[in-house]
């Protein structure tokens, strides 16, 4: 065990029965006000892709269509996420504070939830929960309404833009960027899509203020982030921690003391070696020294009787399953690493071929149409580069 | 507009907001290789074979998805472009059945062109194709569709939704297994491919191709047995010889490809032109007739408007998504089958020839005419009207087989009886056509008095507007039309089928009403067809349409109903337009078809 405890936060969790108030109070505050609060807290997108959200906000309130929309992206389907099905049964309404902040600040009339189809058992209770926010949008004079939308299973489906698509009836597909959703979005009006944390957090912000919010984490990372701790560990489950940990810090923790690797960010995050633990922090890309990795959450330990090749192979099938498959890189790619590394620990390619193949991961990560086929060469990467023997033998 | 400086390959260019990089690298005569773009359709930037660097950015950007940024520096062939580029092309490879020398598009494929140009002699990647249970459909008569040869870049996905409002081809499942396919991945004979064939002169590769008839042919042209009869469709003459590299005279080889049918070995080579201008003597009277039993009668069963009836991709297309219309078509067979109708009967009697022994050929810019030929309506000769369809494609590559120098021919005349015709019909391969040569011989026959446009050309009806409108008020008619004094025609045009689908519900809505609509499946009509040659692009149709017209212009007779051969046929064969036996060879009947 380590010397330093990592800070458990309870923001999120906390019940707020005074929400109500707050919503009022939301609703009463200058748009510009709003904004500034979400932009001075330091808040990044917790889905994983880190863009600061009052940043969005306000990119979005300038643009001058009559008709905008904000997204809830519960399309919760990164391996090992778990936390935003979380917050959608424990504390719908600071989500539901959060969109109508948000639809204030732009202008949107009507909001959406896109809910992960597995998640179909939590449509009672958020239609519920739903209700009784337009009750109280109502009782404001907001005119502001909440759709939940089902997906039908695609990982893909949790890219912004292949989720709009889905939402308009056609194929998940991502589309072309730029234009960015904030400029062109969900039928083509400018829309917001933002992560059920991100939200979630905003309540926190509006109701605490930006300072408190901003004085959690450290440089460039500021707050407190909701991780699913799943793997090899004792104490399995959802955590709410400061960004900035370090990865050794994190691993003991919640390891069971045998951690040979943190899987950070899911199956398209990065893999931590041991020896890298140390150097290692969670949290965006910024001033930290080391290496910093965002992430959607996602906290998966192994132990040393956890076979990598194992883990990999098991990604990669993932990912050739889930490509939308309407780009070459990823497409194709995916199936390249997949019967690619199986040949290898098959003896039927040369250890060399792993040089190919990290050669074709560097390739899919420049040329890959969205963040799916862009970021298969993190886990390969971090996975081949670090588990070598493992890929062979 | 908005002007945008931007380098490329450290060149200074200028170009309007709005333009892709790829245009503007194009502007600076820098070619950036693409796949599943094309000018015809919208931007899918999924094949990723376009790529370039942006100098300041981790990640290489799609140059045909990308606007040009005021101060964006790109670089086409940097050592990452060139190293990304050539994985790509190598990943498409891997999951190609790359056997080219027993590919129908050997030596015209963009995937073959492009393994060519980056050498990939030694791909790293695992051959996928042996993985892969791909499915190959032939069961249509007018298309192959080969999921081996395909490439996913959806460019027949985009063709079918945005031009042809059909959607017959689709993508079905993700990841590894997403595959082109159609609804419940029928085969194409069974869905609502209205068999035009534009997927197929989208196709960058073998993957979608015509089912090609040309061994049947050399069969029958070698059987002494036979009689084998030729005809060619008009816009085969301003598309062919784009497949020899001509470009002389606005690409026009009607003689040389009659000098080419005839060495060949075909025993007579005639021209659909004929037949065309048959199809006007019909369809005018028709039209007519409707009019007068709707205004004069007041016959309440009459359909109007008439609809044009000469592209079997539009009537299969009604037949499937709006069967409440077929009252509306034209009962005229198209100018192929009209003349397969002839050949048998007309021209064997005249010829003294058993009907049982002629082989009726005919070269269309069409693979919809592969489908309509297999109809089993066409058979009122008492055989199979036409026995074998080929596309212009295919009689280039039975031209290149035989050896034959196209280009240094002397040009030749087509052989006499249904072999001669009128300006009026060889704009049939152009949209709007068929409205025009209409209108020529309509106005003369209700007025006595040609139609008052200079030199005959019809310009409104004329060009490549969607949807073109004319109208037509006539004045001091004959006296047995005089009933139509005072009365404006009013005419519509739609080529493609999406211009047709919003035309149709424009008329559904009540907000257009006409009597006479011209409608053709296919982009520029005919000369657009999916059995021209590949590669097709606006450009290249515009080019198609100058020579049509050129065509026309050239012709000593204008008028369809000053045909000679016309005048003999009803003389001496037919009797009148409309006539028991015009019914009995010349007109068809439709049926509704399931949309699923």
């Amino acid at each position: 065990m380590g010397t330093k405890h990592l800070r458990r936060m309870d923001l999120i969790f906390t019940r707020d029965d005074d929400y109500k108030n707050l919503v009022k109070d939301i609703l009463s505050r200058k748009n510009e006000d709003i904004i500034n609060e979400m932009m001075e807290s330091g808040l990044k997108g917790r889905g994983g892709a880190g863009f600061p959200t009052g940043l969005k906000w306000k990119l979005t309130s300038e643009k001058p269509e009559a008709t905008k929309y904000i997204i809830c992206n519960a399309d919760e389907g990164e391996p090992g996420t778990f936390k935003d099905r979380e917050i959608l049964t424990q504390v719908p309404y600071k989500v539901l504070t959060g969109m109508a902040a948000c639809a204030k600040v732009i202008g949107a009339k009507e909001g959406f939830i896109y809910l992960r189809g597995e998640y179909h058992f939590l449509v009672d209770l958020l239609s519920k929960a739903i209700d009784e926010f337009h009750q109280i949008c109502k009782v404001n004079s907001f005119d502001f309404n909440v759709y939940i939308f089902l997906g039908s299973g695609a990982y893909i489906c949790g890219e912004e833009s292949a989720l709009m698509e889905s939402m308009e009836g056609k194929r998940g597909e991502p589309r072309n960027k730029p234009p960015f959703p904030t400029d062109l979005g969900y039928l083509n009006k400018p829309t917001v899509v933002n992560n059920v944390e991100t939200l979630a957090h905003a309540f926190t912000i509006l109701k605490l203020g930006a300072k408190d919010f901003h004085d959690l984490g450290v440089q460039d990372s500021h707050g407190s982030k909701l991780f699913s701790v799943s793997g090899d560990t004792p104490i399995p489950g959802i955590y709410e921690l400061e960004l900035g940990m370090s990865v050794q810090d994190f691993a003991d923790d919640f390891g069971d003391g045998d951690c040979k690797a943190v899987q950070v960010g899911g199956a398209s995050g990065f893999l931590v070696p041991r020896k890298r633990f140390k150097e290692t922090s969670i949290g965006y890309q910024g001033k930290l020294k080391g290496i910093s990795l965002p992430t959607g959450g996602s906290m998966m330990l192994f132990n040393s009787s956890r076979s990598m090749y194992n883990v990999l192979s098991n990604y990669l099938d993932f990912f050739q399953e889930e490509s939308c498959g309407q780009c070459t890189p990823c497409r194709v790619g995916c199936q390249q690493l997949v019967k690619g590394i199986e040949q290898v620990k098959r003896g039927e390619k040369p250890a060399a071929y792993l040089d190919v193949l990290l050669k074709l991961t560097d390739t899919m990560k420049v040329t890959a149409k969205c963040g799916l086929g862009q970021s298969v060469a993190n886990s390969f990467q971090s996975i081949v580069e670090n588990f070598k023997e493992e890929m062979i033998y | 507009m908005k002007q945008i400086n931007l380098k490329i390959n450290g060149i200074a260019i200028n170009v309007d907001e709005g333009m892709t990089v790829l245009e503007a690298a194009k502007k600076l005569n820098i070619r950036i290789p693409t796949l599943c773009y094309h000018k015809d359709l919208c931007t899918a930037g999924n094949c990723r074979v376009c790529v370039v660097e942006q100098v300041g950015r981790d990640r290489l950007v799609a140059s045909c998805a990308t606007p040009a940024q005021e101060g964006m520096e790109i670089l086409t062939n940097s050592l990452q472009v060139r190293n990304s580029r050539k994985h790509i092309i190598e990943l498409l490879l891997s999951e190609h059945n790359a056997d080219c020398t027993k590919c129908y598009k050997n030596g015209n494929c963009e995937l073959q062109n492009l393994a060519s140009e980056y050498k990939i002699t030694n791909p790293d990647f695992i051959d996928l194709v042996p993985y892969k249970n791909y499915a190959y459909d032939d069961l249509s008569p007018s298309i192959i569709k080969d999921d081996s040869k395909c490439i996913r870049c959806q460019r027949c996905v985009r063709t079918c939704a945005e031009i042809q409002h059909l959607s017959a081809l689709c993508v079905a499942h993700k990841g590894h297994e997403m595959k082109i396919s159609t609804f419940a991945e029928k085969p194409l004979q069974e869905v609502v491919c209205a068999t035009c064939g534009q997927c197929v002169i989208h196709c960058p590769t073998g993957a979608l191709t015509e089912k090609n008839y040309i061994e049947e042919v050399w069969d029958a042209i070698a059987d002494k047995d036979k009689h084998v009869v030729v005809q060619t469709a008009p816009a085969v003459r301003v598309g062919l010889g784009e497949e020899f590299g001509i470009e002389k005279n606005d690409g026009r080889v009607t003689g040389q490809m009659v000098a080419a049918l005839r060495r060949l070995g075909f025993d007579a080579v005639l021209d659909t032109d004929f037949t065309a201008d048959l199809t006007i003597m019909e369809e005018g009277t028709e039209l007519l007739t409707r009019l007068k039993k709707a205004l004069v009668e007041n016959d309440k069963d009459v359909q109007l408007p008439l609809f044009t009836s000469c592209s079997p991709g539009w009537i299969k297309f009604v037949e499937h998504t709006h069967p409440d219309r077929l009252k509306n078509l034209s009962t005229c067979k198209s100018p192929q089958q009209m003349f397969g109708a002839l050949a048998k009967t007309y021209y064997a009697e005249k010829r003294k020839i058993n009907p049982e022994n002629i082989v009726s050929v005919s070269i269309m810019p069409c693979t919809a005419k592969k489908f309509e030929a297999d109809r089993p309506e066409m058979r009122d000769s008492g055989y199979k009207d036409v026995d074998y369809v080929l596309t212009t494609r295919e009689l280039a590559i039975m031209i290149k087989q035989a050896g034959i120098e196209f280009s240094r021919l002397d040009e030749e005349k087509y052989d006499r009886l249904m072999g001669e015709s009128t300006g009026a019909a060889v704009i049939f391969g152009a949209t709007g056509g068929v409205m025009e040569a209409a209108l020529r011989t309509a106005y003369e026959l209700v007025t006595g008095r040609e139609i008052p446009f200079e030199h005959l050309d019809i310009t409104p009806v004329r060009g490549f507007d969607g949807i073109k409108e004319a109208s037509l008020t006539i004045e001091d008619a004959l006296p047995d039309w005089d009933f139509l004094n005072g009365v404006t025609l009013n005419c519509a045009i739609a080529h493609g089928l999406d211009n047709a689908h919003h035309l149709l519900k424009r008329m559904d809505s009540g907000e257009a009403s006409y009597h006479f609509v011209e409608f053709m499946a296919c982009p520029g009509g005919c000369l657009g067809g999916g059995g021209q040659p590949i590669p097709t692009s606006p450009e290249i149709r515009k080019k198609r349409m100058k020579a049509i017209y050129a065509e026309d212009g050239d012709m000593p007779l204008r008028k369809s109903h000053e045909n000679p051969e016309i005048i003999d046929v009803y003389r001496e064969f037919l009797g009148e337009p409309l006539s028991e036996k015009s019914h009995h060879l010349l007109h068809t009947h439709y049926k509704a078809r399931e949309r699923y």
